[in-house]
């Protein structure tokens, strides 16, 4: 037997052997779970420039939690004070025990080094180690301390609504909360007993009086232990898996890993990475607008991973991305839902009898025009595109003028995969065989979908980015009217696909762009987003509601978008303007 | 003798004003804008019985001839005050008047189809209103957007009437038996032009509604569709071509015409809305709000406040002349009980 052991050790030690235990089963089986594709992407790019990419992201989300401090410094100091501290605390202590001790050594006494060395001098640097890690000690603390200030106050870290949690994370959080107090205790008596502490353990030691240090010592290490014990077992049942998923998570991620259609193995590590830090649940229009209760991405996530996914709430969300747009840890949480609600059961297949029928145009030399069906019901928008495209002599082909085929993304969206999968083939081989050499939308779902669902041969524009690119060439002349407008970024195609340049710029030009409270990605939904089918006409209005009157604060003459979806909401009840970008444009063409 | 102030120089204003002139009172009757009865001007013939609108404007218009009545045209009534028993009204120049009671009467709005773009209504020069098409009767004027005399016409029902997603839950009333006057107008003129009507219902609730109805499909050959028509577009030859769905049918259906014609529902007007809530008797749709709509249908929460016509909901030519002189009796009711009140409280003194 070691000298470096004593009795409270063993709490810690079936704490750390169960932890790992576990955490291999879980980690291999889930791995076992990957597709081909996905394990191709690993063993290839684990080779390449893009593994120190991954590990230097890690490092900076995982350790730093960047994103958080984006949002709120107070927040962000508190989650990377215990992430970042722990680690150099574990890292540090490490490298102490190291050098003191030159024999055999139990992998624990980094942990309990104070207990079982208590010579100050054992090496050059001990004294400089002993106040370092008093130091990494408080830095924990602080952030322990603004946990506890969280749990009563909310707001000081900037979030109005917390998660409710589980009975697992209750205890776990107890356990962590817990270990940081009790470490310092600890030490503080031994410090009292050999004059081994640091500047702040020694400051306490020597305010305790020496027979109860001596009396205390063993049952505070004791209690410490037990903590730690009980904070490893209850870590992979608990929200506190993520501490070393979200490691693993955005490793891979940022190793190319993806999502697919299907619940994988890399859906399992998504769902045990999720912090349940709540910051979704203040952005979720659901919650915001509506106050509907556990519908939120940080639930839905927790019933799948605790295996009661409730149909009702994979059902219930907009998909416009905006708790991924707020997710510190990045997941792709919307690809999730999908996955749940995928319906293969449901026989449409008669529907599309009538898409074979359909034949290409011959459009060598034209680019093709795929207005879009909610583009359909906007006229505005595709009268404006094509008497853009009559205006700058561009010939081309009006894809779904006529008989139209969907581009196959709301029922995507819908969970009719299969369905979509039949749609999209159709509208790829028509565009092939069309000969055009580029596609132009109006619709930003149409555009997310061609982007990134489609895997076309040709380019792929939102007529935003042409209506740029035509600007930019000098081909289209515009005049600049004095109309103050505001631009509302839709989802599809700012937090969907990132345009949120081109169309301020072309807007910049033709008017007088206002900013408004939430742009780019912390815009608002319109309400009307094709994602949910769930919530009522009455609540789509107080979202929409809500989205315009943030728009409106600024009094401008008129409200621009670039999707008829956002168009058709905020023009049906309101007798406020609402243009297309597009539309803009037209009215402002200079005519030679 | 009593001041009342009627604030609408449409069919209920002017008529209870001639009916509280008549009656020994003085009225003042605001009107915004600077002539009266401007939803009624552009009308070619009334339902039911085709009698020509411009004889309606003729005779109410002499009605105002009366030395009681004080016509204020272009005079816009910004607030409205209760003081005592005593009302006060500020126009907007600021020019204020004291009067015993107020009769609000300020009248609908036609929903602006702009707002259902789908429709095409500002895009396309074919798709029309039922205003505009009734100003083209009026003129003997129908043609499409080439100037020819079109083949076919084509009505669609409710537009901004019991459409959830435009906000308005309830029905017009008065659209459905003006599509079947407009389609027998149409006939009437352009026997050959094919006429299609869509529908959801046809409320055919008035006196001899339902025989025109019948008459429109027997005499006229005008020919109903049950189905809303979902989206408008345009041809390369400059006609409508639109989507719908044949729902006693159960087929989805596609169609050319010339001119597509929106029946648009009545929206409370922008004065309705504005005094309705500045007077806190604002009821559903920004319409203003009666006491109790069978006994009390003039009455609102506030004494000597009356409401008539159309600013309380949808209503025909016809029933908003009743109800404004039912609104005039209540008026004189409510001015001689209050003076009979003072009178008993000075004889007591």
């Amino acid at each position: 037997m070691s000298i470096y052991f004593s009795p409270f050790v063993i709490p810690f030690l079936i704490g750390v052997i169960v932890l790992i235990i576990i955490c291999c089963i879980k980690y291999i089986r889930w791995y076992n779970q990957f597709d081909r594709v996905q394990k191709t992407v690993i063993l290839k790019n684990i080779i390449s420039w893009r593994f120190l990419s991954a590990i230097w992201e890690t490092i900076m989300e995982a350790l730093l939690h960047r994103k958080v401090f984006k949002r709120s410094f107070l927040l962000g100091y508190m989650h990377s004070s215990i992430a970042l501290g722990w680690f150099l605390l574990i890292i540090v202590g490490a490298i102490e025990s190291e050098i003191a001790i030159q024999t055999d050594k139990p992998f624990w006494i980094g942990i309990f080094y104070r207990y079982f060395v208590h010579d100050s001098h054992a090496f050059k640097h001990a004294q400089f180690f002993a106040h370092f890690m008093d130091l990494l000690l408080l830095y924990v603390l602080s952030g322990v301390i603004l946990a506890y200030i969280k749990s009563i106050y909310s707001r000081i870290v900037g979030m109005k609504k917390t998660t409710k949690h589980v009975i697992f994370d209750t205890f776990a959080k107890f356990a962590l909360w817990l270990i940081f107090p009790l470490r310092l205790l600890s030490e503080s008596f031994t410090a009292a007993l050999y004059n081994n502490g640091g500047f702040l353990t020694q400051t306490l030691g020597n305010m305790i009086n020496y027979t109860v240090a001596d009396v205390l010592e063993i049952p505070a290490w004791t209690l410490y232990s037990f903590a730690l014990g009980t904070f490893f077992i209850s870590m992979p049942f608990s929200r506190y898996m993520h501490i070393f998923t979200e490691v693993i998570f955005i490793f891979l991620k940022k190793l190319g890993v993806g999502e697919n259609e299907q619940i994988s193995g890399y859906t399992m590590f998504e769902l045990s990475a999720c912090s349940r830090c709540g910051i979704c649940i203040d952005n979720c229009p659901l919650h915001k607008d509506l106050q509907l209760p556990g519908v939120q991405s940080i639930y839905f996530l927790r019933d799948l991973r605790y295996k009661r996914p409730r149909e009702e709430i994979a059902e219930n969300c907009l998909m416009c991305n905006r708790c991924v747009a707020e997710c510190p840890v990045g997941l792709d949480l919307m690809t999730i839902r999908r996955q749940m609600r995928y319906k293969k059961d449901l026989d449409t297949h008669a529907n599309y009898n009538y898409i074979e029928n359909l034949q290409p145009f011959n459009s060598i030399g034209r680019i093709i025009y795929f207005a879009g069906c909610m583009s359909h019901l906007t006229p505005g928008i595709i009268d404006a595109m094509t008497t853009i495209f009559e205006k700058v002599d561009q010939k081309y082909w009006f894809m779904d003028k006529d008989r139209t085929i969907c581009c196959g993304r709301p029922l995507l969206q819908q969970g009719f995969s299969i369905q979509a999968a039949e749609l999209r083939r159709k509208n790829t081989q028509l565009i092939k065989q069309s000969g055009a050499t580029m596609l132009i939308t109006s619709c930003p779902i149409c555009y997310q979908s061609f982007k990134k669902e489609y895997n076309l041969p040709i380019q792929v524009m939102h007529h935003t980015e042409y209506i740029h690119m035509l600007i930019k060439s000098g081909k289209l002349k515009l005049r600049k009217d004095d109309l103050k407008v505001v631009y509302h970024d839709p989802c599809e195609l700012g937090r969907g696909c990132g345009i949120y340049r081109q169309p301020r710029e072309i807007l910049k030009t033709v008017t007088h762009l206002l900013k408004t409270k939430n742009e780019k990605e912390k815009s608002l939904c319109c309400g009307y987003n094709l994602g949910n089918t769930v919530i009522n006409l009455e609540q789509q209005t107080k979202i929409r509601n809500a989205a315009m009157s943030s728009l409106r604060a600024k009094n401008p003459d008129l409200i621009v978008t670039a999707c008829p979806m956002c168009k058709k909401a905020f023009k049906r009840a309101s007798d406020f303007t609402v243009k297309d970008v597009a539309e803009i444009v037209k009215e402002n063409i200079i005519s030679e | 003798m009593k001041k009342i102030a009627v604030i609408g120089a449409g069919p209920a204003g002017i008529e209870a004003a001639s009916a509280l002139a008549l009656q020994n009172m003085e009225v003042l009757l605001f009107e915004k804008s600077s002539n009266t009865l401007t939803n009624i001007l552009d009308k070619a013939f009334l339902f039911p019985d085709f009698s020509l609108a411009n004889d309606m404007v003729d005779k109410l218009n002499k009605k105002l001839l009366h030395q009681n009545i004080t016509l204020h045209v272009g005079t816009e009534i910004v607030d409205i005050k209760q003081e005592g028993h005593e009302w006060k009204i500020i126009d907007k120049k600021g020019m204020s008047y004291i009067v015993a009671a107020v009769l609000l009467s300020t009248g609908y709005t036609p929903f602006d189809a702009k707002r259902k773009e789908e429709l095409g209504y500002g895009i396309y020069n074919g798709v029309l209103t039922s205003l505009d098409l009734e100003k083209m009767i009026k003129y003997n004027h129908i043609e499409n957007s080439m100037g020819e005399k079109p083949k076919r016409i084509v009505f669609l029902q409710c537009v901004g009437s019991r459409d959830e997603k435009s906000g308005n839950n309830y029905c017009s009333k008065i659209c459905c038996v003006t599509a079947v006057k407009q389609a027998i107008e149409v006939k009437k003129l352009l026997p050959d032009t094919e006429v299609y009507i869509f529908y959801m219902d046809l409320r055919m609730w008035g006196q001899s509604f339902e025989e025109m109805y019948r008459e429109s499909q027997e005499k006229y050959d005008v020919c109903y569709v049950r189905g809303r028509i979902s989206e408008a577009a345009t041809t390369f030859d400059k006609k409508i071509q639109f989507k719908a769905e044949d729902t006693l049918v159960g087929l989805p259906l596609k169609m050319n015409t010339d001119l597509l014609v929106l029946m648009v529902g009545m929206e409370a007007s922008c004065g309705t809305k504005q005094l309705a809530k500045k007077l806190s008797i604002e009821g559903d749709y920004g319409f203003a709000q009666s006491l109790n709509i069978h006994l009390q249908d003039n009455e609102t929460t506030s004494k000597g406040l009356f409401i008539a016509g159309s600013c309380k909901r949808p209503m025909g030519i016809n029933e908003t002349i009743a109800d404004a002189r039912s609104a005039a009796l209540a008026i004189m009711d409510y001015v001689d009980v209050n003076q009979s009140n003072k009178e008993s409280l000075a004889d007591n003194n």
